[in-house]
């Protein structure tokens, strides 16, 4: 019994915001396009990023983007691509513009502009400052606004989604082609072959694989285990974003952009203790250095609270009127999540991981490109990826506060032209692998048989404790090769899942399990390559090796599911037009 | 505490049916969802959706002890004990807590929700004043969660005809905002006894809304343009 097809040019998987921006190059190009997506679009994470977007539009005073792209640079420790970072800052002013004029609900300044506030690690004049203001944001809630503006654009242009569908796994033709995937109708659950020309991944981030996430549940790395079951490899996975301000015990993110409108860090003894760490931006410094300044003070003994675990974030200073029309939400969720009124007093918060630096490789213009003979970046034909879920990278090894939104425009608009570039050229569906769907058939049935299994919610338990315990803000050597091994035990026991509900409609616990097979990838992959990356530089601080080591990593970790294997390859140093910002010392 | 959740599953169960589930609460068991997440773990069969858990994506709507709520910011110290847990009222239940949402944002894409403004874009962005970008405040925030819509008599009467709540509000999202050109059309598409008429102003969308908003006003100020236009 073969599952049933439906044929469409493209498939794109996930409809958040890069989804989203993806899709409408398709609609309008006139493509016949299928958008799957695990929830309604308007539900998926991009939904809750809070502070801005960033581009130079210059609304605010002086700035360029040659100086976004030097912050850009300088945030990722230089392991970004200066190619992939020239294009995102390049394009940032236009996206911005292009979405306001999708009707996206700005903030703005008297003169009708769009208002913009500072954020860390952006300053004018090549890094040395003053702060530059670029975060173009809707109060504290722009992933929302944007979110919506992005949806009700696709309404507009007649795009077809399939909502809740859950994409299960990639099918490739002999010659690694990309030609569709097999996905699940959660309602009823029948599995469907979506037999394509081209596929787009752009299924977000995966930060579920640790205990303590800012991220939504729907973050489990779909597009990540999808496309390394299928033999393309994940890109620098051991770069994990802590965000400095989460909700001490909820997890739940406060924006930057608190500190941004003036906010501060405070340790037990009221010191702004950023003024030591990074003298110039202060609490504005990149997040890794502000995380680790935060876990420095709480390990040290200086944290707040009965239990010395955590610190405050101070904006009472900033008086109510500023609170409640710039920083709404913040307020909602201070009160609801730390029972505190931030106008009144200030709101315990922890470094909580939040956003994944790696991904699937691409360039920039969206295709996904990985190893093939002596060529590192050979291109995946049929194959685009683009917002969280991909590596372009302009991250490197940390994100800058508000490029994760720049990026999910700027590349979701990129490889949504590619696959339409794609698609002129290729106007013929490639006809199925005789075993196409056989992957899919044998998890499913593997899951629906399995007896003496244990059940997703411990395995899954396991798989976060080890990811928080052995590959957090600082990383010991015996922690990682441990934290390998472990891994590696939890693998087997995630391959011996059982689920106690196997009804055919919106079954839940079958998409747990399969979200588990997903997120089992993606915290093998981080931790085998920070096991292996033998130096710190930005979100990756390793005990035994303190120093970057640009002599012998400044490069890209490439890990291969199959033998659980490490490659590696150059960073782009080449921007397409700018000069080359070579690496120095970073400080802040 | 004592739970008492709607099941149904059409794949197994004739009918629905209440089943009872006592947990024993831990400190970090702040809201209503981590309550259930922990039911969940006991019983993998319950069904709900959940995503954001912070009450931005609008996926864990329910009826928690007669009122539509968020279960991700309901918190459980101000629930009254067995907290019973309904899917929404007034929309078909796909099962145990999830209804089939198809109804709901047929009407809310019926109001054409997004900017129309044919004029050649600008190389920059649309002008707009402060105090007219202050007019779409109270009404962008939207989340969809459909708590405002299935608590409304009209619209459980007619979900087929009455655009409803939610949609309302995001009709008047663009008829607020200065840099959309449709309203003639916007307000002719509504004005029908049925679109926008069969709010009775009953209020029940403004005491269930988790963000706070107040699509009665809305409503009520589509009503005041369609006045105006009159006269």
């Amino acid at each position: 019994m073969s599952y049933p097809i439906r044929k469409f040019d493209a498939v794109i998987v996930g409809a958040g915001g890069a989804g989203l921006r993806a899709a409408l190059q398709l609609s309008e190009a006139g493509c016949k396009v299928a958008v799957l997506s695990k929830v309604f679009p308007t539900r998926s994470h991009t939904v809750a990023a809070q502070g801005g977007v960033g581009a130079a539009l210059a609304n605010m005073g002086e700035d360029s983007w040659h100086w976004h792209m030097y912050d850009t640079v300088k945030g990722s420790d230089w392991l970004g691509d200066q190619d992939a970072i020239e294009f995102m800052c390049r394009e940032a002013p236009k996206s911005v513009i292009e979405l306001e004029h999708f009707g996206m609900p700005f903030d703005r300044n008297d003169n009708g502009s769009v208002y913009q506030r500072p954020f860390g690690g952006h300053m004018q004049n090549f890094g040395a400052g003053p702060p530059s203001q670029r975060s173009c944001c809707a109060a504290d809630r722009t992933g929302h606004a944007m979110l919506h503006t992005l949806y009700q654009r696709n309404v507009r242009s007649n795009t077809h989604f399939f909502v809740e569908w859950m994409a299960l796994d990639l099918i490739r033709d002999e010659s690694g082609q990309a030609i569709g995937v097999t996905a699940m109708e959660m309602e009823t659950g029948e599995v469907v072959i979506f037999h394509s020309k081209a596929v787009l991944f752009a299924t977000g981030g995966a930060g579920r694989v640790y205990a303590s996430s800012t991220n939504a549940f729907i973050n489990t790395g779909d597009g990540l285990g999808i496309v390394s079951r299928a033999g393309i490899p994940l890109e620098d996975m051991e770069f994990w974003q802590f965000h400095p301000t989460g909700v001490s015990g909820a997890g739940v993110l406060i924006t930057e952009g608190v500190r941004g409108e003036g906010g501060y860090l405070l340790n037990k003894d009221g010191e702004r203790f950023m003024e030591r760490y990074a003298p110039n931006a202060k609490d504005l410094a990149s997040r890794d250095v502000v995380a680790r300044a935060m876990a420095t003070e709480i390990k040290d003994g200086r944290g707040c609270g009965d239990e010395s675990d955590h610190v405050l974030l101070k904006l009472d200073h900033l008086g109510e009127d500023l609170i409640e029309s710039k920083l709404p939400g913040i307020r909602e969720i201070a009160k609801k999540f730390a029972n505190v009124d931030p106008v009144k007093d200030p709101i315990p918060v922890v470094p909580t991981c939040h956003y994944m630096m790696g991904g699937i490789p691409t360039n920039y213009r969206g295709e996904v490109v990985a190893p093939n003979g002596d060529d590192k970046e050979a291109i995946v034909p049929g194959l685009f990826a683009a917002g969280e879920c991909a590596c372009a990278s302009v991250h490197g090894a940390n994100r800058l506060g508000t490029n994760s939104l720049t990026d999910l425009l700027v590349f979701g608009k990129s490889s949504g032209n590619s696959t339409v570039e794609f698609l002129k050229q290729n106007v013929t569906h490639k006809d199925l692998p005789r075993d196409a769907g056989e992957l899919t058939r044998e998890r499913l049935e593997r899951l629906n048989n399995q007896t003496n299994g244990e059940s997703v919610a411990e395995v899954g338990a396991a798989l976060r404790q080890t990811m928080q315990k052995n590959c957090g803000v600082f990383r010991f050597p015996d922690l990682l090769v441990n934290g390998v091994a472990e891994i590696q035990e939890v693998e087997q026991r995630v391959m011996r899942t059982e689920i106690g509900d196997k009804s055919k409609v919106f079954n839940t616990a079958r998409i747990e399990a399969l979200e588990l097979d997903n997120l089992i990838e993606v915290a093998m992959a981080s931790l085998v390559s920070a096991e292996a990356r033998k130096e710190s530089r930005g979100a990756h601080d390793r005990a035994d090796y303190a120093e970057r080591d640009d002599q012998n990593w400044l490069k890209h970790s490439l890990w291969f599911k199959e033998e659980n294997r490490l490659d590696y390859k150059p960073v782009h140093m080449d921007p397409l037009t700018a000069e080359t910002i070579e690496p120095k010392v970073r400080t802040y | 505490m004592l739970f008492r959740i709607y099941r149904y599953d059409p794949d197994k169960d004739a009918k629905p049916y209440t089943k009872e589930y006592e947990i024993e609460l831990r400190s970090t068991d702040r809201m209503l969802l981590d309550a259930l997440t922990r039911i969940k773990e006991m019983d993998d069969s319950l069904s709900l959706r959940r995503s954001c858990r912070e009450g931005v994506c609008g996926s864990d709507a329910m009826n928690i002890n007669g009122k539509n709520g968020l279960a991700c910011i309901t918190p459980l110290a101000g629930l009254k004990s067995p907290v019973d847990l309904r899917p929404l009222p007034g929309l078909p239940v796909i099962r145990d807590l999830i209804v089939d949402m198809s109804q709901f944002f047929k009407q809310y894409h019926s109001v054409k929700p997004y900017l129309v403004n044919e004029e050649p874009a600008p190389d920059t962005e649309r002008l707009q004043s402060p105090k007219d970008r202050d007019q779409l405040d109270g009404l962008y925030e939207c989340i969809l969660c459909a708590c405002c819509s299935t608590s409304c008599p009209s619209f459980w009467w007619n979900p087929d005809k009455f655009v409803g709540p939610a949609g309302l509000l995001q009709a008047y999202r663009f008829l607020a905002d200065s840099r959309d050109q449709s309203t003639s059309q916007r307000l002719d598409n509504l004005e029908d006894p049925y679109r926008l008429f069969r709010c009775h102003s009953i209020m029940n969308c403004v005491d269930v809304c988790p963000k706070g908003l107040n699509p009665t006003k809305a409503i009520g100020k589509i009503k005041d343009m369609l006045v105006k236009r009159m006269v």
